[in-house]
């Protein structure tokens, strides 16, 4: 019975052995399991911004991102102003990216002389392999001055502070599948100056954002705001924008139709005055082009 | 005593499955580049794994996509993303048969290698010339040079591009193998 068994034990192995010396195996079998590599979740947006805010994607190391973005006047201005086409706000920027989780930036719009400046800081990595983490997160820190002469004569006291807004963002953001991505963004608009005492300088805005591709070049993308009740003046809206990216090697152009003007954070999220549905949409658009201005040495491990 | 000499005999015909001449690397060199009067686009990877069997001359590589280094990130980016897919084909492997391997020449080396390239989900015949050579220290060192047309395994390249990506790609090959312990 014992010898019976083993040798049936010993059958059961035959075709293992059969199988390495068939000369259709494969010789990788031989080395056995491969060990788990880390892995983190690259390109949910085709690029740092969805469309006015900022996306869960960070500029690599050594990377400058060249921004040039247009917002033309109202749809709802008719054939006279050929549909928006006659106005536009522009805003310039320059991001980059001092290591793969520490991007700066500065920018310039002519809605209020502002310029910009912002820090953003991605402090946890959606990513697989011997470590799970579903999710990323990131900080971004904008500080907004509004560069407008004073009236002449002054109308009061002016005083440099007042003239300063900040926006302060947590991003929690998931590249769910190649195509589709989310993201949510509670944040907190300070500004510095309000009109009048009863007007709130902190401002509590919560946003979601995402994308879903189309093609392999091309992706859908919306994002809203939503501005916490009773902190703006009722003529204030909540800010939504729909658009397309359109990645074209070193390039992506982002076209878009939103009721926001503005193109600094404290601008679309509490200075916000269209209305989607009476026609107050801004077509728009953002051109980000890439240079590697730095190329950081290579890790091997 | 007969049903022993029996299964040591079965056991015997068991093991010779695992008795080969085996040489391998997870560490080997690839590298492709292209070269156009736009742009030259290069990418290394250093996890080549290579496995060669000296018995029958049979040769296997197998690259993982992700595994590529560009100078640039976003051409690494668009790599994975846009060209080879590499969440959908993580890896390129190539299975071939050294040619008249029995009388190859030991001193220059001298190897062609005919087999199949699978890269993008597509398998193609091709066949590239090299070096494989027994080194004092019981290792064999492998040096390929070859070229490929990404079109073969249909990797789009849209118009806007077609000038910054060549027609045909070179692929360098470098490895050290040592034997492989069971």
């Amino acid at each position: 019975m014992i010898l019976r068994f083993l040798i049936a034990v010993c059958i059961g192995f035959m075709p293992v052995a059969l199988v390495a010396q068939d000369d259709e195996g494969s010789l990788l079998d031989l080395l056995g399991e491969e060990e788990p590599t880390q892995e983190f979740a690259k390109a949910g947006f085709k690029t740092t911004r969805i469309i006015n805010g900022h996306s869960f994607e960070m500029n690599s190391h050594g990377v400058l991102d060249f921004k040039i973005s247009h917002r033309f006047g109202r749809l709802n201005g008719g054939a006279y102003e050929l549909f928006g086409l006659d106005q536009a706000n522009i805003r310039i920027g320059l991001d980059y990216g001092l290591t793969d989780w520490l991007n700066i930036g500065v920018g310039r719009t002519n809605v209020n002389k502002t310029y910009d400046g912002f820090v953003k800081l991605k402090f946890l990595r959606q990513q697989k392999g011997k470590k799970n983490i579903p999710i990323s997160m990131l900080l971004v820190s904008d500080m907004a001055i509004n560069s407008l002469d004073v009236p002449d004569p002054p109308t009061g006291e002016y005083l440099f502070t007042n003239r300063l807004s900040y926006t302060h963002q947590l991003i929690i953001g998931r590249k769910f599948s190649e195509s589709f991505s989310l993201q949510a963004m509670p944040t907190l608009v300070h500004r510095n100056l309000v009109p009048t005492p009863d007007i709130e300088n902190d401002v509590f805005v919560i946003g979601a954002g995402g994308r879903q591709k189309i093609t392999k070049r091309l992706a859908v993308n919306a994002e809203y705001y939503y501005v916490l009740p009773d902190q703006l003046e009722p003529r204030f809206k909540n800010s939504l924008s729909v658009g397309f990216d359109i990645e074209t090697g070193g390039h992506v152009f982002q076209l878009h139709l939103t009721n926001s003007r503005g193109m600094v954070e404290n601008q679309f999220l509490t200075e916000t005055t269209g209305v989607w549905g009476d026609g107050d949409i801004h077509f728009g658009f953002n051109v980000s082009r890439v240079f590697t201005v730095h190329r950081p040495k290579k890790k091997h491990d | 005593m007969k049903y022993i000499s029996t299964l040591t005999l079965l056991l015997i015909v068991c093991m010779t499955g695992w008795s080969q001449s085996t040489y391998y690397t997870k560490a080997g060199y690839v590298k492709f580049f292209s070269s156009t009067p736009v742009e030259n686009i290069e990418a290394e990877n250093q996890k080549l794994t290579v496995v060669l069997d000296t018995e029958k001359g049979k040769l296997e590589f197998a690259a993982l996509m992700k595994s590529f280094e560009f100078e640039k990130p976003l051409m690494e980016e668009h790599f994975n993303e846009n060209y080879v897919e590499s969440n959908t084909y993580p890896k390129a492997t190539f299975k071939g048969q050294i040619k008249d391997y029995t009388s190859i020449d030991k001193s220059s080396g001298d190897v062609t290698v005919v087999g199949t390239m699978k890269m993008h989900g597509v398998e193609k015949e091709i066949t590239a010339k090299g070096t494989l050579k027994e080194t004092a220290s019981g290792q064999y060192q492998l040096d390929s040079k070859f070229m490929i047309n990404p079109e073969d395994y249909d990797i789009e390249i849209p118009n806007t591009v077609r000038d910054n990506i060549a027609e045909n790609v070179e692929v360098t090959v470098k490895a050290t193998l040592d034997p492989l312990k069971k």
